[in-house]
């Protein structure tokens, strides 16, 4: 078991796959909050029964698994609109999509649990809906969505293993493509699983002090 | 327009086959979801348990569970063990995977139900005569099963999301193995895939609101 046929070029093999994780991860985190953000206000804002549209399409990217996401996505920018666009380009697109569809319901957990009086003690007060945005719900709102927001960033990286279906050699993939070549399965995927939890571990312990600190009680 | 052609009808005509691959994807996410709940009971009691090796294993299953892809542990399943010479067929690693990480995460929100049942109640089960595991049996295990219900069923969903990454190590008679075996025979990818999805979502849905008739019905006091 401790004799192993892996070469430092293979090493760095490894290394530009899990680089290739962390960056569609960022990628989609960034873009996938931005638009959750986003949705979440206007969901909060104008009420679930105008917004019942918005809803409808992003539940749709929580129920069906990603791996059909990325391939519908694939097939129909590819064969139907003929578009010749980079597998990371896709990639990143459904992913940030899929963030989305998650953040804009912590989004909306978050803007929820900020009493209604104190916003409209706000607005009394003379703030316009920016202000009171900006100021009174965005300092409370943070409290309840951020620990949520890291367990999303990293339940992303997890499920960015996918994106192999798309021709994006990440993390898993080159393991995988590794392993076919040295046949030392164990030892391969140990190294791999091993990266994600050394990122994942310390993070979502991270959250979960930030939510025992940052809780009412 | 797009100057594609859409064959919808090709893709439908191969509907029963998805059918029958969406029953072994609910077979999966059932049987992994069941055993996963016995384990995550088991991994819950390991962690209250006083002996430290027991909780070392316990915490260790359900934090790596929890921060690898479940694609890793499915890998895991089916070519880590092939290190050993075991060799399961990718029905049981998909199973195993699966089921891993069910048991992961929901020994997790057992752990957060446990915190919401006041700790009397159980040396008021241990002070009329139980045994500790009675008390846990009778008391504790009930309340805990109820309070985490919900987390329960986006667990479920999870599950029957995950059976879509057995391809991965060979499996073809689940949805989506069915699904790409027929992409693979007529190359109609965009619209078998997209009644795939379509299948999946009304399948992630009967489950939340199956399980929000139940709820109705059982938690009412």
């Amino acid at each position: 078991m401790f004799d192993t046929a892996l070469t430092t070029a293979d090493l760095i093999f490894l290394a530009k796959g899990a680089g290739m994780t962390i960056l569609v991860t960022a990628i989609s985190v960034a873009i996938g909050t931005a638009l959750g953000i986003a949705f979440g206000v206007i969901r909060v804002q104008f009420g679930a029964a105008l917004t019942a549209p918005l809803t409808f399409v992003l539940d749709i990217f929580r129920s069906v698994p990603l791996l059909i996401q990325l391939v519908l996505a694939n097939a129909f920018l590819g064969m139907v609109l003929k578009l010749q666009l980079s597998g990371f380009f896709v990639a990143c697109m459904v992913l940030s999509l899929y963030t989305s569809a998650y953040c804009a319901e912590i989004v909306r957990g978050g803007i929820d649990a900020v009493p209604a009086t104190t916003r409209r003690a706000a607005r009394s007060l003379g703030m316009s809906w920016g202000q009171d945005m900006r100021y009174i719900v965005m300092p409370l709102a943070t409290r309840v969505a951020l620990p949520s927001w890291i367990g999303l960033a990293l339940g992303v990286m997890k499920d960015s293993a996918l994106v192999y279906v798309v021709q994006v050699t990440e993390l898993l993939k080159s393991t995988q493509i590794l392993i076919t070549r040295l046949q030392e399965p164990l030892f391969l995927l140990m190294i791999g699983g091993a990266f994600y939890f050394l990122i994942s571990f310390p993070l979502a312990r991270f959250g979960g002090y930030l939510e025992k600190r940052w809780s009412n009680d | 327009m797009f100057g594609y052609t859409f064959q919808w009808n090709q893709a439908l005509a191969r509907l029963p086959k998805m059918l029958d691959g969406a029953v072994v994807t609910m077979e999966v996410a059932v049987l992994s979801m069941l055993i996963g709940i016995a384990f995550a009971i088991l991994l819950t009691l390991l962690r209250l348990s006083g002996s430290r090796p027991l909780r070392a294993i316990a915490t260790g299953w359900v934090e790596i569970a929890r921060n690898t892809p479940a694609l890793f542990q499915i890998y895991m399943a089916h070519f880590g063990v092939a290190s050993f010479g075991i060799h399961f067929s990718p029905f049981v690693s998909l199973l195993i995977g699966i089921t891993f990480n069910n048991a992961g995460y929901l020994a997790e929100n057992f752990r957060g139900a446990l915190k919401a049942i006041p700790d009397t109640q159980t040396r008021a089960g241990r002070s009329l005569g139980m045994s500790q595991l009675q008390a846990f049996r009778y008391i504790i295990l009930p309340q805990m099963l109820r309070i985490s219900f919900l987390p329960m069923t986006n667990q479920m969903v999870w599950a029957v999301l995950m059976t879509s990454l057995g391809v991965t190590v060979g499996m073809n008679s689940d949805l989506y193995g069915v699904t790409q075996d027929l992409n693979a025979l007529t190359f109609r990818t965009f619209e078998l895939f997209a009644i795939a999805g379509v299948i999946f979502y009304i399948i992630t849905k009967a489950i939340t609101l199956s399980a929000r008739l139940i709820a109705a019905r059982l938690f009412r006091y």
